[in-house]
């Protein structure tokens, strides 16, 4: 049995391992078949991450804490969490590969999932010019007119970057007030490519084989217009990856786990949870990292409650 | 077998007159889903190498082929029957997702 496995491999994640590998806790974390990185896998520069001053790419950053992670005795296996038993002295988690490991704590990292817009062609045109990842199809909109929708700190990132490619970048928004932060709404409100359209909610897109518009209301007047764009990017937010927990775990309003003041303990004692899928606020790779690092601590002490058979128990560091 | 790289000028040759089913991974160095599916593909060449070959383009250095099957979305898997798509899969999927998408050619 582990002392701990750690689930989710962003920030937070990784954050967490690189603490409890360094406690000597051996950590197991189980990164995501496909979306281990988190995140920051799908995003290019970041400017804001302290120690960078020159930024650095995404991708690289989460390379860099796998790394730092697995430095000091951190094991990476790279699939999904099927099933969770969170109560009971002893945690099992359940992978995809059918493997199931066993745990005295584990640290609940698994980040948020992008919303949709909850429009009837949305999955039927995802890929054929729906996106939720501008850094990965913006290349494909070369000299094309797109969309971008939502009004965060992504939505201006992606609005941005498109164009790099796009000849011109719509800007949609609901409302004429912006959650993004002043230095990216400005860079993209200078943007002589970037076009805002505010006050105006999504209602259509349409296209047969591939988007060519998107139907949009303004909310203020119910005046009804067609953009024609080739490539929709919806921005608009991203809700809290629970439904492993569910029943198991209390939740907040908001919906992300509840934990206990500062701290990143549960209702759960043993289970502790980091990362955006408990920050309805902040949801940034900074904080997700701190709240990280609390976790590591937080199980670290839990564990060293439990006793020293625990410690006895554990498997050795593997080279 | 794992997975070998075609281009735009031996798409022809190594895909649509492929006599095996063929399947195409449109991908790029940038995507990071890309490389997150890419070792996936790779399992799943060589467990089934007697039924369906995969081979893997870069939509960079090969845009006529992206631009000719209209890829706005990697990675983009397209599987191929005497020349024709008769599948695709977009976004990277863990492996029993792409298996469970792909069982009708692995069977």
């Amino acid at each position: 049995m582990r002392q701990v496995i750690i689930i989710g491999s962003g920030p937070a994640g990784y954050t967490a391992a690189i603490y409890a590998a360094r406690a000597n806790l051996a950590p197991l974390v189980i990164a995501s078949s496909v979306e281990f990185g988190g995140e920051l896998m799908k995003t290019t520069e970041v400017e804001n991450f302290p120690g960078f001053p020159e930024g650095v790419m995404g991708p690289d950053l989460m390379t860099k804490m796998q790394q730092q992670a697995e430095r000091f005795g951190a094991e990476i296996v790279y699939d999904d969490v099927t099933a969770l038993e969170l109560d009971g002295p002893v945690r099992a988690v359940t992978l995809g590969n059918g493997d199931r490991h066993e745990a005295h704590a584990v640290i609940y990292a698994t980040g948020s999932a992008y919303r949709k817009l909850g429009l009837p062609d949305e999955d039927r045109l995802s890929g054929y010019g729906v996106s939720w990842c501008a850094t990965c199809d913006g290349a494909f909109f070369r000299q094309k007119t797109v969309a971008v929708v939502g009004g965060g700190d992504s939505a201006m990132e992606e609005a941005t970057f498109l164009t790099r490619f796009a000849d011109k970048v719509y800007l949609i928004h609901r409302s004429e007030t912006f959650r993004a932060s002043a230095a990216m709404l400005d860079r993209a409100k200078a943007d002589p490519k970037i076009e805002f359209v505010t006050n105006a909610a999504v209602q259509h897109i349409y296209g047969g084989e591939l988007v060519t518009g998107v139907g949009i209301v303004d909310t203020e007047t119910g005046d009804e217009r067609t953009l024609d764009v080739s490539g929709v990017f919806i921005a608009i937010g991203a809700d809290p990856r629970t439904h492993l927990v569910h029943g198991a775990l209390e939740l907040t309003e908001q919906g992300t786990i509840a934990v206990e003041g500062r701290s990143s303990r549960t209702s759960v004692a043993g289970v502790f949870a980091a990362g955006d899928v408990v920050d309805p606020t902040y949801k940034q790779a900074i904080t997700a990292a701190g709240s990280g690092c609390a976790a590591a601590l937080d199980a670290q002490h839990y564990l060293e409650g439990l006793g020293d058979n625990v410690r006895q128990t554990a498997e050795p560091v593997s080279a | 077998m794992s997975t070998r790289d075609v281009t735009d000028a031996t798409f022809e040759s190594d895909v649509l007159k492929s006599e095996k089913t063929i399947m195409v991974d449109f991908w790029a160095p940038w995507c990071g889903p890309c490389r997150a599916v890419s070792p996936i593909l790779d399992q799943i060449a060589t467990e089934n190498s007697d039924k369906i070959d995969i081979v893997k383009i870069n939509v960079d250095d090969n845009p006529e082929t992206a631009m000719k099957y209209q890829i706005t979305s990697i990675p983009a898997m397209k599987v191929f029957k005497g020349g024709e798509v008769v599948k695709t899969v977009i976004g990277a999927k863990p492996k029993p997702a792409l298996e469970a998408d792909l069982a009708e050619f692995l069977a």
